[in-house]
């Protein structure tokens, strides 16, 4: 992705908390239980299990999911359209590993 | 890539070199002359070494003589360490000083694993109720009185003051003072027991004005939102452990919530606190900070957790 850093998007991982629900490699503490485990994401179909797997959909997603997903049960979170973008390339980069 | 600190809430890691006020500088002072010192002393046993290894035969016989011993073992020391002894006192002599008596005063009871915060009027009454958080004016004394309703625990924010220790049915007094506004990181300093290592703790630091205008906005009363996560809360036994200022939900056993939606952080100032944390806290607790008190609420669909999360929200 193009201008997106992951080293950026780790330090936005845990400035708003996302492993509080999810299991994030590279991310030691917390790994929450209460959302799905995030670990092998570039290779995962779908978002939620509904949206196409690409990148302006997970930088979307990540930043205000309930507008990209109706009914979902992700929150809305506190990130910039920059820093989304830096944490979908952080899934996807912890994903080609 | 950078794995994450077990703490990883607001202000912490604190530096212990960046003192925020006079009693947490004095130590940094006090620190920073003893490392000086020590090294110093260091490097002549070095140079002692050295000289008894490789150095000229002259030079050795002297250091192994009675003269060196009493010089360097008995008389230097006794100079140096009495000097030592006097300054250090002088210089933290603001930490044994008696508090002023119109201080404003805090009461922070050590729990497992949080801490329960009340802000004590003239007459020691509890005005207003809060946890893991403390909100100080700048550049004045705030004193604190420190006690533990079960285990020992040590408070510690490291800009601020020295760590003292809490002590189940003893009232330990500690002054702090910030001189810049600022959030500050507190760890609990005794291990406690389980999640000991994820008791953090949050001092914000605010211009006077600033402070007593967030105080008097906490007395006003608020206007209670009856919907679906007011509902949640009453039915689904929040109330049980939790106080929220105002309504019938007055459980004592947890943290007071009444202002929680104004808090920095979450689980004992080791999250950030957004709806998506709030939400993943109610949810699943015991993921996040295993062996706390808090149950998982796993069997709650994630709409009602949403909605309980909305009405903590507007707990500011």
């Amino acid at each position: 992705m193009p201008q997106a850093d992951p080293a950026r998007g780790a330090q936005a991982i845990e400035r708003v908390g996302c492993a509080a629900c999810h299991q994030i490699p590279g991310i030691a503490w917390p790994q929450g239980a209460s959302g799905p485990s995030l670990a092998g994401f570039a290779d995962q179909g779908l978002i939620a299990g509904r949206l196409p797997n690409r990148p302006d959909v997970l930088t979307a997603f990540v930043r205000n999911a309930p507008a990209t997903l109706p009914g979902t049960t992700m929150p809305a979170m506190p990130l910039t359209k920059e820093e989304a973008r830096d944490v979908a390339a952080y899934l996807y980069a912890t994903g080609s590993r | 890539m950078q794995p994450a600190a077990a703490n990883t809430g607001p202000g912490w890691p604190a530096s212990i070199f960046d003192p925020a006020g006079p009693y947490a500088g004095s130590i940094t002072t006090l620190s920073w002359l003893l490392l000086a010192m020590a090294a110093g002393v260091f490097l002549v046993v070095l140079v002692a070494l050295w000289v008894a290894l490789f150095g000229k035969h002259r030079l050795q016989k002297r250091l192994g003589g009675t003269r060196t011993i009493w010089i360097g073992g008995i008389i230097f020391p006794v100079i140096v360490l009495s000097g030592l002894l006097v300054y250090g006192l002088s210089l933290t002599r603001n930490l044994a000083e008696p508090v002023p008596a119109n201080a404003m005063r805090v009461r922070i009871t050590g729990e497992m694993w949080w801490w329960r915060v009340a802000y004590l009027d003239a007459r020691g009454q509890p005005v207003n109720i809060d946890a893991n958080e403390l909100h100080i004016p700048v550049g004045q004394p705030v004193v604190l009185e420190l006690e533990s309703s079960d285990v020992i625990h040590s408070f510690w924010v490291p800009q601020l003051s020295g760590k003292l220790d809490m002590i189940p049915g003893r009232r330990n007094i500690l002054p702090i003072q910030a001189d810049r506004p600022g959030t500050y990181g507190g760890q609990c300093a005794e291990y406690c027991g389980g999640p000991h290592a994820l008791m953090g703790f949050v001092v914000i630091a605010h211009e006077p004005a600033q402070y007593h205008a967030i105080m008097a906005a906490r007395r006003t009363p608020r206007q209670q939102v009856a919907g679906r996560g007011e509902q949640l809360f009453r039915s689904t036994g929040c109330a049980a452990c939790h106080r929220i200022a105002g309504t019938d939900a007055n459980g004592i056993a947890g943290p007071d919530l009444s202002h929680v939606g104004s808090r920095s952080s979450l689980g004992a100032g080791i999250l950030p606190n957004n709806r998506g944390t709030l939400i993943g806290w109610i949810g699943d607790s015991q993921s996040i900070k295993p062996g706390n008190r808090m149950p998982a609420y796993k069997m709650l669909p994630a709409q009602d957790l949403a909605a309980i999360a909305t009405y903590l929200e507007a707990q500011k």
